[in-house]
């Protein structure tokens, strides 16, 4: 249903996009849809945090055909055919989102041919689909799960100045990455400032600079503008001829149908950016390159979803929390380069306080299994320094605004009636030190339970030693 | 390094801990347990005659400062024991660092304490949270160098080096084989050896050519005489078992860095008493040394009997040391082994009995926080180094503080001159 609404938003957006039927050749699936059984479950006795303003504790979650149907305070409904798990003593969150991740193109176990995520053969490349570097047998997809990550955006590295298309995955197992696909969720878009593509490209061409990087974008979006008005005055063309050749005769032909243009994979790419469909994902640390970033964006006359890594977001959290582009970034990463020198633990805090979208994020297959702590140590940071925060609004570091920044947040991110299924159960509060996962559920389907021992990728077969 | 907090004030002085909410000791976590700082160093840790006087305390004679630790953790100071602070301050800016002697393989006379940074900003952002020592480590190279123990707090390498030589760091993987590496290792041992039986001859110009320059083999020496460990950092588990087998033969004391794959020779290491310094976030293959990591390496370890350190393996967050130990308590390691782990641990294996213990006679470096320390939601209120308050001011802290309102910079004019 949810995403039939999209698709509607979609196609009452002011600005045509002439490049569905192509976009949807290059999204057929092969690989046959699994069969996906989701008995109906009532989750009782634990501590309900919704993410959505609401601790119900105790509380119940009741999900059906993979949806929440339910969620309140108490002991929820006796309902037939729905087995009853007892939760007891634990807290149940939403499933967590990761807005960064390298999972399946930077795979584990770090090996030199595995290295799919950076195509840094020419700084402007967007063109290419992280989808089709992801290796859906990395081990850390499973152990994502097994740290209550059931959705993830996966990015092209940040080497180029526009590297190519994300993917924004529901943590499942799968034969290919196109299965891997979050349904309803739209395209995005990597994109990168500061010293990476100068530090990659400085002795293979450029840019070598900060000018340089900024009139590499903006010249590839001059690009992509008369490229999108070529097609849309393609498709107006079209939609005449059609329409006299629903009228035409023998003494009024209709003609020739008009030709398309050649199509060109990077300027459709950022066709999706300038008419809004595809969400801006942008690579970014200091302040002063965020902004410049944000003149760009404006120039052309898009919106800038999320910085990512961000680390002097607090330095213009009034502008970020203006502009609506949220703030993916980690706990405390600092100091590894000097863009990355003025880092600080309370920019997520200070990112909500001034009421922006505050996102934890990964980018590391590490931290990935336990993006719950980084948040709480951010909330602690923040705390520390005298900010109010709730833990409902930390909670959303992970879950709700995650699922805003990847376009999917009518689906997910929140307990709430009518979303899916995605659940974790934890041992502890989520913000404990202790905190594990329980069960996770991803669209109402068990896919992790602490108790059985999970069965880990193809790789690790014969290869994992045991007690 | 913030210089304006005179620690030379506290010199001379002591100090009364009192009514802390659990002490971290030697014998584990106490409650209702007074400390007492006096001259730098513990001075009494239990139940202690104290008399309250206003903002200060009478005991043993001497007029004290007085400290309300109610509602408050007591843990020794954190030790990193496998960091580069004061060698590294930005990983991407070769300027900045001075951790890897380049150029031979065997660099065993470098010291990094010659090239620590007291003033790196580093220092400061570890110490507010709580971390008041690390072990300094240089890196590359078979034989990479000498590392220092340092602490979080001094403006000079003299105040800041507690001890210089702590240990000798070996990298495995210096050559595309394995095999090479413990060849070359048994080679610059055995010619160590040879070098100090044979001095004389040696400055005569008379021995065969020996495979590293007189100031390394010299260097070397200690190890030989077990008054230095070799720290090998390893994670396989039959690199390990090689490192065993290394060790019977060379008779030399060692301590295991990395070992995500120790848990397989956890008997072994406890009968040869081996340290081994864990990363309890590795889980699963970060590299293809890492196939059989475990979230409970640590647990294993400890239950077996072998001295269990933790450590970031970082040097910009060493701070999250708290993290790690709390990731290993996850997994199953008892709290107080995993504050161990992070305190009293390090120091053992680094040979520095009198840091990182709450005990009399230790050097007062010691921590309060606002609740469990392995807990995420606790922050440090309070950082002594050598018996000093230290302030809780770093880079980080100013920028924070500069930014609790916009716009920050830029600032507003100055007001015109008077």
């Amino acid at each position: 249903m949810w995403t039939i609404l999209l698709a509607v938003a979609w196609a009452a957006d002011p600005e045509p996009w002439p490049f569905g039927e192509a976009e949807a050749r290059g999204l057929l699936q092969v690989e046959p849809e699994p069969v996906v059984e989701r008995p109906a479950f009532l989750l009782r006795n634990a501590t309900v945090m919704t993410a959505a303003g609401t601790v119900f504790a105790p509380g119940y979650v009741w999900v059906v055909d993979g949806k929440i149907r339910e969620v309140g305070a108490g002991a929820g409904p006796d309902a037939d055919a729905t087995q009853v798990i007892d939760a007891a003593g634990g807290f149940v969150t939403p499933g967590l989102i990761d807005t960064h991740s390298h999972l399946g193109v930077y795979p584990s176990p770090d090996l030199r041919a595995h290295a799919d995520g950076n195509e840094a053969t020419a700084p402007t490349t967007p063109g290419v689909w992280v989808e089709h570097s992801n290796w859906p047998q990395d081990p850390g997809f499973r152990r994502a799960l097994a740290g209550g990550v059931t959705a993830m955006q996966l990015l092209p590295g940040s080497a180029n100045l526009i590297g190519g298309r994300g993917v924004v995955i529901e943590n499942v197992p799968t034969r290919g990455s196109r299965a891997m696909r979050f349904p309803g969720a739209p395209e995005t878009v990597k994109m990168a400032c500061g010293e990476n593509p100068k530090r990659v490209y400085g002795d293979k061409g450029g840019p070598s600079t900060r000018m340089g990087n900024l009139r590499g974008q903006r010249e590839a979006f001059l690009a992509a503008e008369q490229y999108l008005a070529k097609w849309q005055a393609y498709a107006r063309d079209r939609a005449a001829h059609a329409e006299r050749v629903a009228r035409a005769d023998k003494r009024d032909p209709a003609g020739d149908p008009p030709m398309p243009p050649d199509r060109d994979l990077d300027l459709e790419t950022l066709a999706g950016v300038l008419t809004g469909r595809f969400l801006p994902q942008v690579h970014c640390y200091r302040a002063d390159d965020m902004l410049s970033f944000l003149q760009l964006a404006e120039e052309f006359g898009f919106s800038v979803r999320s910085f990512h890594h961000a680390l002097e977001a607090y330095k213009i959290r009034d502008v970020l929390t203006a502009h609506e582009v949220s703030v993916s970034t980690w706990a405390d990463w600092w100091g590894f380069k000097i863009e990355a020198y003025d880092g600080i633990q309370e920019n997520l805090a200070l990112v909500e306080a001034a009421g922006g979208r505050a996102v934890v994020h990964s980018d590391s297959p590490i931290g990935i299994q336990r993006l719950n702590q980084e948040a709480s140590k951010a909330l602690a940071a923040g705390r520390a320094m005298g900010l109010e925060i709730s833990d409902d609004r930390a909670l959303r570091w992970l879950t709700a605004n995650p699922a805003w920044t990847l376009g999917i947040d009518v689906l997910t991110g929140t307990i709430e009636v009518g979303k899916r299924g995605d659940l974790v159960v934890w041992d502890h509060h989520p913000f404990s030190v202790r905190a594990s996962p329980r069960w996770v559920f991803v669209d109402g389907a068990l896919r992790f339970d602490a108790d059985r021992p999970d069965p880990g990728s193809d790789y690790l077969l014969g290869q994992e030693v045991g007690p | 390094m913030i210089a304006w907090w005179v620690a030379a004030a506290w010199a001379g002085t002591c100090t009364v801990f009192d009514g802390a909410d659990a002490v971290y000791t030697p014998e584990g976590p106490r409650s209702g347990v007074t400390v007492v700082v006096a001259d730098g160093r513990f001075a009494a840790v239990g139940q202690v005659a104290v008399e309250r006087v206003g903002a200060e305390a009478r005991w043993s004679g001497r007029t004290c400062g007085w400290v309300d630790a109610r509602g408050r953790q007591l843990t020794p100071g954190l030790i990193e024991a496998n960091g580069q602070i004061g060698l590294l301050e930005l990983d991407l800016e070769p300027a900045t660092h001075d951790d890897d002697g380049g150029g031979d393989p065997i660099r065993a006379a470098l010291r990094v304490a010659d090239s620590y940074d007291p003033d790196s900003v580093v220092v400061d952002i570890q110490r507010v949270a709580g971390v008041t020592a690390e072990v300094t480590h240089p890196s590359g190279g078979l034989v990479s160098g000498q590392a220092a123990f340092v602490q979080l707090w001094g403006d000079t390498q003299a105040e800041a080096v507690v001890a210089p030589s702590v240990a000798m760091d070996v990298q495995l993987r210096s050559s595309p084989s394995r095999a090479q590496d413990w060849s070359d290792l048994a080679a610059l041992l055995d010619d160590a050896a040879f070098y100090r039986a044979q001095r004389p001859a040696y400055e005569r110009g008379a021995t065969r050519e020996l495979s590293a320059n007189r100031l390394d083999l010299e260097a070397l020496i200690p190890v030989l005489e077990r008054r230095v460990p070799l720290v090998v950092g390893v994670d396989r588990a039959p690199d390990i078992e090689a490192l065993l087998r290394f060790q019977r033969q060379y008779g030399v004391r060692l301590v295991l860095r990395g070992g995500a794959e120790a848990w397989r020779w956890a008997a072994a290491l406890a009968t040869a008493q081996i340290p081994v310094i864990v990363d309890p976030t590795v889980v699963g293959p970060g590299s293809v040394d890492q196939i059989a990591g475990r979230a409970d390496n640590a647990a294993l370890l400890s239950a077996a009997g072998v001295p269990v350190v933790i450590s970031t393996f970082g040097t910009h967050n060493a701070r999250n040391l708290r993290q790690y130990a709390g990731n290993a308590w996850r997994a199953g390691l008892d709290h107080d082994a995993a504050v161990r782990a992070i305190t009293q641990a390090p120091a053992d294996a680094f040979g520095l009995s009198d840091r990182g213990r709450i005990a009399v006679g230790a050097v007062a470096d010691l921590v309060l926080w606002n609740g469990d320390p392995l807990e995420l939601s606790t922050w440090a209120t309070a950082v002594w180094v050598g018996g000093a308050a230290t302030p809780l001011v770093s880079r980080q802290t100013l920028l924070r503080d500069r930014y609790r309102t916009l716009p920050g910079t830029p600032a507003p004019p100055l007001s015109l001159p008077k």
